[in-house]
């Protein structure tokens, strides 16, 4: 290791690093780098396939043979199995395997604990004679109590949901809840309010689902999922195979947002039919199905009091939280550290509540928009409570200089001056008012050292880079392309991706926004060491030292001797073998400028306040997201970051029939999701910071633009209206009844 | 294949999937485990079902497609989907299977010049029209401009949804060459887009349509 200084930060706030890389790294891209390929707009090397519609994702996988699965659910939010008989199913028409989900010697006991709980699966040979099948299937069910509803699960007498004797689990508390209080009733403003979110469905439009095919003493598996290597593991454990049995595809994948790690139960039920079937079987959820049983944002009830001193500054924060993930937990809310408060200040206690309704899952940013919806809505009130600009406040609590800059830039854009000053007080356009509202959050994607990668280089200087993880939708392939162009001078579309199957080398899960943080160092250095590989061939050709020669704009030469210059191609025919291949694992990370990504967002809005309905007409987001290797997929993933934020804000909602146990709203139907109609006008905006913690620099970036979304619609609404909305989401009825309390209040 | 099924079974006045089912009458439809799984039901004769189980209709009838300018022979029961048909008979898998029910325009096609949803249209009800489905428009390596225009806006992400917005942006820019962002928005307003790729898809047809109007 030889210690080397880089430069690391953006254009308002740099500083020098040192960092101790093992020998063999490529020298780390920092501030000063001039890159030529990294950082502009990249098309998807996969874009053709999906516009022509080429892309097979898992549920366009076609196989001779191949049955269809359909899993048999419960149709009561708890319930005893009493008995099954599958005896007509068997007898119907091109019926060929059925298993169940649970032990079967357990039938009589088995206690079934929400509306979709999984019970058996069939395979048939046609999707609808396997609908027909399940259909066939005749169960005696002896129905128990149960409790789908938030409050009423945390009340004394409630059902039990799963085991113990409540169904509230924590309260975890972080901080001293005492000394946070006295620092709050010291304070000379403080602000106590109660909000509430609601279970958001993740609805990626490809179902999850695999084929899975029986393939020698092993199994060949396509699968729609966030994790190839989490698939193929958890398979193979549950099968008792080797990891190398397993061979887990998914070229395409109809989008996650953190709902597709692992096999699940359905890949499970789908390999043991197949097994038993002996032939490929394909089984993907229905719409309803993924509505109730693969994951969901639990829903939140949080208590928080916020206060600050005279000066406008930051006393204390004390938050209380409940969520329910359904059977599950994992519904705590994250009110992520953005401002100046220290650990003594900040009280947190927070409860998981069972409810019999499907498990939740990690969701994009898990608990961060449910926190930040609380949070940022609080800062607001406080601001109005010391007479304080919501943004000259938030700046007097945030030392962050990239979250200053973008606080700066995002006020710039949207025209903060023009906003109404007093909330409710802007101009009129008959009942349509407007306002503007802004929101800050973070993100801490810097990667870990769970990748390797492969670059090869051709005799015929044809590029390949192989890397297992898999491309959500992301443009993970596209980085791939990208930062082996860069390295190796050439453009994106002279790179092969071969990505997303797990004989290649391995990658993470896309969970945490790591996927690129965790596999750019990696490909950056397989591809630097193919380079070295290259240019030690061509040393000998040439007589000079491998450190003399550059590969730039297509070119491989000698900087000192014009005469030593082919194009790449022919530069690789110096190679004595076939192909050679650079091989490297990812290294620990460096210290880095910071250990988080800063963000903001400012929305302005529209409210009809006869009809209570709110129009988002514009959003500025900007983002940080460390060093951005391609700059349009970037844009892309935080305009659609604002487009789910908003369509969290003011639509989604699974909505649970108490007396009936179930969800009423699981379709595309019901289950509104933002269109192409509630689409405002959107700028994103990404700074560029060079982060210094990998040879990249790159951070993460997927989750953090959904998370202040809702809280800054929040807020602008606020401001239009004069009203505030505690609850998501905020329809029209909302809105109204919130108008509506006003009025009274003030003619009261 | 039972004829009192078939004639109970066909719609009026044309391609309503809902109307067919209708027609077959839910009611009388006997789902001992089911109303968890959406989707196609289980034909059966308009008598009340036997305590044996549902009377099943099984047979599979031949029928002619012409998609893409090409003439398809294959098998299909009644109830099949021309979603399905083009899906799991044809492995013509652009177009997708998403909410089953028309409301996320995944399954888009273009049938005698109309926009329409394939997975609310019988396989059956398709025969003598002209279908065009998203394998359809590029001719060879030659893209449509609007697929350019997609990859040069990225007005795409995971790409499931792709095209059927695509077809729909087809079916908007041969009426209409040059929307207004409003008009834009209407004609896709069928389709929903989970990875938010919306304004990126507006920038694309403005750009198609050599700018925005008005």
């Amino acid at each position: 290791m030889t210690e080397k200084t880089v430069r690391v930060g953006f254009s308002g706030d740099s500083k020098e690093l040192k960092i101790n890389p093992p020998d063999t790294s490529p020298p780390a891209w920092d501030l000063d780098s001039k890159l030529a390929v990294v950082g502009t707009n990249v098309p998807r090397v996969d874009g053709p396939d999906k516009v022509t519609g080429r892309a097979k994702y898992t549920y366009d996988i076609n196989l001779p043979g191949m049955l269809y699965g359909r899993i048999l659910r419960s149709p009561h939010a708890a319930a005893i199995v009493k008995s099954v008989d599958t005896a007509a199913a068997m007898k119907m028409p091109g019926v060929k395997a059925l298993v169940f989900a649970f032990d079967e010697s357990k039938i009589g006991e088995k206690k079934l604990r929400y509306a979709g709980d999984e019970i058996l699966a069939i395979a048939a040979d046609s999707p609808e004679r396997a609908d027909d099948a399940v259909r066939a299937v005749k169960i005696e069910y002896d129905p128990q109590p149960f409790v789908v509803d938030l409050d009423d699960a945390m009340k004394a007498d409630a059902p039990i949901v799963n085991d113990g004797k409540s169904n509230v689990r924590g309260k975890n508390p972080r901080g001293d809840a005492a000394a946070v209080d006295a620092k709050l009733a010291g304070s000379s403003k403080k602000i106590e309010a109660t909000f509430r979110t609601q279970v958001q469905t993740h609805s990626a439009l490809e179902t999850h689902g695999l084929v899975v095919a029986p393939d020698g003493d092993g199994i060949k598996v396509w699968a729609s999922t966030q994790g190839v290597f989490s698939v193929r593991d958890g398979l193979s454990s549950n099968l008792g195979l080797k990891a190398e049995q397993v061979r887990v595809i998914s070229t395409f994948v109809g989008g996650g947002f953190g709902a597709k790690f692992g096999p699940g139960v359905e890949g499970v039920l789908c390999t043991k039919l197949a097994r038993q079937a002996n032939a490929p079987v394909k089984l993907m959820l229905t719409r309803k199905e993924e509505h109730l049983a693969v994951g969901n944002r639990p829903n939140s009830l949080q208590k928080v009091k916020l206060g600050a001193d005279s000066t406008g500054k930051l006393t204390a924060i004390s938050a209380t939280t409940f969520g329910t993930g359904g059977v599950g937990g994992g519904a705590g809310c994250t009110i992520p550290a953005i401002y100046n408060l220290n650990r003594d200040a900040t009280y947190k206690a927070e409860s998981d509540v069972f409810t019999n309704a499907g498990s939740s899952a990690a969701m994009r940013a898990p608990g961060h928009p449910q926190g930040i919806f609380a949070m940022e809505q609080s800062m607001d009130m406080l601001a109005y409570e010391l007479g304080l600009d919501p943004l000259e406040f938030r700046m007097l609590n945030d030392d962050n200089p990239v979250r200053r800059a973008q606080f700066n830039l995002g006020a710039k854009e949207i025209g903060w001056p023009n906003r109404p000053k007093v909330a409710g007080g802007g101009k009129a356009d008959g009942p349509l008012k407007r306002g503007m509202g802004v929101a800050g959050t973070l993100w801490y994607a810097g990667g870990g050292k769970d990748a390797k990668a492969d670059v090869e280089i051709g005799k015929g200087g044809e590029v390949t880079v192989y890397q297992g993880a898999q491309d959500i939708g992301t443009g993970f392939k596209t980085v791939l392309a990208i930062l082996v162009a860069e390295e190796l001078g050439l453009k994106p579309e002279d790179i092969t991706v071969r990505a997303a199957d797990s004989r290649f080398p391995y990658g993470p899960g896309s969970g945490g926004s790591t996927t690129t943080p965790t596999v750019a160092p990696a490909v950056h250095a397989a591809a630097y060491a193919a380079k070295r590989k290259l240019f030690e061939a061509l040393a000998t050709t040439w007589q000079v030292k491998p450190d003399d020669i550059s590969a730039k704009d297509g070119k491989v030469f000698v900087a000192s001797d014009p005469s030593k210059s082919l194009p790449f191609k022919k530069a690789c025919a110096a190679l004595t073998a076939d192909k050679v291949t650079g091989s490297a694992d990812r290294e620990a990370n460096y210290d880095g400028y910071r250990g988080n990504t800063a963000g903001c967002q400012f929305a302005e809005v529209e409210v009809d306040t006869e009809t209570g309905v709110v129009r988002v007409l514009r959003v500025v987001a900007v983002q940080d997201a460390g060093r951005i290797i391609n700059k349009l997929c970037s844009e892309s993933q935080i305009s659609g970051g604002v487009i789910q934020g908003l369509s969290y804000a003011l639509f989604e909602d699974r909505i649970m029939d108490k007396s009936a146990g179930k969800m009423v709203n699981a379709n595309f139907m019901e289950y509104k999701i933002a269109g192409p109609k509630d689409c405002p006008e959107i700028k994103s905006i990404v700074l560029d910071v060079a982060n210094g913690r990998n040879s990249v620099g790159a951070m993460g970036l997927g989750e953090a633009p959904v998370i202040p979304t809702a809280a800054a619609i929040a807020n602008a609404i606020y401001n239009a209206i004069g009203v505030r909305i505690f609850e998501l989401p905020m329809t029209p009825d909302k809105i109204i009844a919130a108008l509506a309390r006003k009025e009274g209040a003030k003619t009261a | 294949m039972s004829d009192s099924s078939d004639d109970g079974a066909r719609p009026k006045s044309g391609v309503s999937r809902r109307g067919f089912l209708k027609g077959v009458g839910l009611g009388s439809v006997a789902i001992p485990a089911a109303g968890l799984l959406g989707g196609s039901v289980v034909l059966a004769e308009e008598a009340p079902p036997k305590p044996s189980g549902p009377k099943v209709f099984t047979g599979e009838i031949p029928i002619k497609l012409r998609i893409n300018g090409k003439d398809h022979d294959l098998k299909v029961e009644p109830r099949t989907t021309l979603l399905n048909a083009l899906r799991d008979r044809l492995d013509l898998t652009g177009s997708k299977l998403v909410c089953d029910r028309g409301t996320c325009g995944a399954c888009s096609v273009i049938m005698d010049g109309l926009l329409v949803t394939s997975c609310m249209v019988l396989a059956i009800d398709a025969q003598g029209k002209e279908i065009t489905t998203i394998e359809g428009l590029a001719s060879g390596d030659k893209l449509d401009p609007i697929q350019a225009a997609f990859i040069e806006f990225d007005a795409l992400q995971c790409g499931f949804c792709t095209p059927g917005l695509i077809m729909a942006t087809k079916s908007l820019l041969k009426t209409n060459p040059h929307p207004t962002r409003e008009e834009m928005q209407d004609a896709l307003s069928g389709n929903i887009c989970r990875c938010g790729t919306y304004d990126h898809i507006f920038a694309a047809i403005e750009k198609v349509a050599g700018g925005a109007r008005g």
